[in-house]
């Protein structure tokens, strides 16, 4: 089977070429120094910095991909994040998060469960086969990109878990380390970073348990090493760097909804008919990598409708936005 | 300070206060304008025009220092026009770049001299401002404040100094103190709760008004009433 799909890729966008290269670099400069293949590849992900590190995945073409839309390349998709334990400019967790440590990572799981446990990232990773899954990503600001993420559904880690039936909500809490984070003081985040799902939202197959983006681990800035991508939600539900997975049963406290209930919304499904108080969601600017962004209609539950829309049958989407 | 060194000197600032737009342009034509180089013109072209309101009204305060730097003076009206070009340059790419326009559309609409296609491209954006214009605090004040600063600039030139005399001419430039309000409360309006990038420009507003409060004082105790209005001289620009 190809490891690859080969998607509608534009010349403009075949930026990750430099990253490769960066690697093949580094890996030919540790066997020139005589170290052996298997060796400079251990070496290669201990001593290099996690960014260049760009370990490659092993995945399988997943389901719910979407097709005929360009990719947003890889230099744009790690280069504009909200990533604010690392400055709150979009450039800025591209420079910072290198100091972010990948490994040891753990993930604790705890709360509603029939035994807390902690999970070891590298388990993690090898649990089930690793899909690619290209998705629209709609940041609540009004743009948008499409990433080919790489990851098995969060429903499988979940039954791993082993919730208690009387978990209704699933909480991701995030790294909160100022030395790892050196922007953390400028953040305005005064706890952990906190994000959650219902359950029935964390368990729906489109939920993406995510480990990798363009078939390499995630770069620091991107939430290394493990974060959650819900394709049908504003971006910042799409927790990052997860260290604690808690199982509950009440609606969970969450960061931006707690720094300003008005603008984002516990369940903040992308929604054309709610606008942001400060901006209108009707449409999204498409960012592809050229001068002028494509301006597209924003789709209700970005286009993911058929899987979704039935979990909040009944329920005001104005007033739960 | 010689008036040929001035003139000099002008030569000089006039082309450094371009510096921002050509970098913004050589960033723009190498594709190194962020994921989102709309949104990044946006708001490289929002802090210059703040940056250049916060330079225009240091002029008086930094002059007072020292009564040999009366010579900035003669800077001031191009500091406060780059003001108004900046802002300007902000002020239009949120219409023709951020409002939802089609450009390239538009612009193709334009070769092919499809003037009734080129006004259907701009439905969606015209509502979408309409919509801002109505509704939206940030866009409000951020529109009066280059109203303001369009109001000034008109009124820059030497000869509409003289002929309306000194002293209304100079209360009515008093109002680049509303405009540099108004540009600060638009940028804090427009970030996310908890963010503090205005946090600098606010400060360094705070600064340059609190000085003119203190020279205000200064001279009101040391004279025992309200100082009389300074005579503004401002030669014409070269």
């Amino acid at each position: 089977m190809s490891r690859f799909r080969i998607p509608p890729i534009a010349s403009s966008e075949i930026t990750p070429r430099e990253v490769f290269a960066n690697r093949r670099q580094f890996i030919t400069g540790a066997a020139a120094l005589g170290i052996g293949g298997a060796v400079a590849g251990s070496l290669a992900t201990l001593a290099a910095p996690a960014v260049e590190a760009a370990e490659k995945l092993q995945t399988v073409p997943g389901k719910f991909t979407t097709t005929g839309e360009p990719l947003t390349p890889y230099g744009k998709v790690t280069t504009y994040n909200n990533f604010y334990e690392f400055g709150t400019d979009k450039s800025e967790p591209a420079k910072n998060a290198h100091t972010l440590r990948t490994r040891p990572w753990t993930v604790a799981v705890e709360g509603l469960v029939k035994q807390p446990r902690t999970f070891d990232i590298d388990s993690i990773l090898r649990y089930r086969p690793i899909e690619e899954r290209v998705y629209r990503f709609r940041c609540v600001e009004a743009w948008s990109m499409v990433v080919p993420w790489d990851g098995y559904p969060l429903s499988e880690f979940i039954k791993a878990c082993d919730p208690l039936p009387s978990a209704k909500y699933v909480q991701f809490l995030s790294l909160h380390d100022s030395k790892q984070m050196p922007e953390l003081g400028s953040s305005g985040f005064s706890g952990p970073y906190s994000e959650g799902l219902r359950m029935d939202e964390a368990m729906n197959p489109l939920t993406l348990l995510t480990l990798g983006l363009y078939g390499e681990v995630l770069p620091n800035q991107d939430g290394a090493p493990i974060r959650v991508i819900v394709p049908w939600k504003y971006g910042f539900k799409s927790a990052k760097s997860i260290v604690k997975v808690r199982f509950v049963d009440k609606q969970p406290p969450t960061t931006w909804n707690n720094m300003a209930p008005d603008e984002y919304g516990f369940y903040s499904n992308v929604n054309p008919s709610v606008d942001h108080p400060r901006w209108s969601q009707k449409t999204e600017r498409r960012l592809t990598g050229s001068f002028f962004p494509q301006i597209k209609q924003t789709l209700p539950f970005n286009g993911y409708g058929n899987e979704v829309a039935a979990l909040y049958n009944g329920m005001d989407l104005r007033k739960y936005y | 300070m010689p008036n040929r060194i001035i003139v000099l000197l002008k030569w000089i600032v006039f082309p450094l206060c371009l510096l921002p737009l050509a970098l913004l342009v050589w960033y723009g034509v190498h594709q190194n304008l962020s994921a989102d180089p709309v949104a990044e013109i946006t708001h490289v072209t929002g802090r210059w025009a703040l940056v250049f309101i916060l330079i225009s009204l240091a002029v008086t305060p930094v002059r007072r220092l020292h009564p040999r730097l009366g010579w900035l003076i003669r800077f001031r009206r191009m500091l406060g026009l780059y003001a108004f070009f900046y802002a300007s340059l902000h002020l239009c790419t949120y219409v023709f770049l951020f409002s939802d326009l089609d450009v390239p559309g538009a612009l193709a609409n334009l070769q092919a001299h499809d003037w009734a296609g080129f006004r259907a491209q701009w439905a969606v954006p015209i509502a979408t401002m309409k919509d801002d214009i109505l509704r939206r605090k940030f866009i409000q004040v951020g529109l009066f404040a280059w109203c303001l600063l369009l109001l000034l600039a008109l009124t820059s030139p030497a000869w509409i100094m003289r002929r309306m005399g000194g002293r209304r001419w100079s209360r009515l430039h008093a109002l680049v103190y509303v405009a540099a309000i108004a540009g600060a409360v638009h940028f804090w309006w427009l970030v996310k709760p908890g963010v503090l990038r205005p946090l600098p420009y606010t400060l360094a507003l705070a600064v340059l008004l609190l000085a003119r409060i203190a020279w205000w004082l200064q001279k009101k105790l040391r004279r025992g009433g309200i100082p009389a209005p300074v005579k503004v001289q401002q030669p014409g620009l070269s």
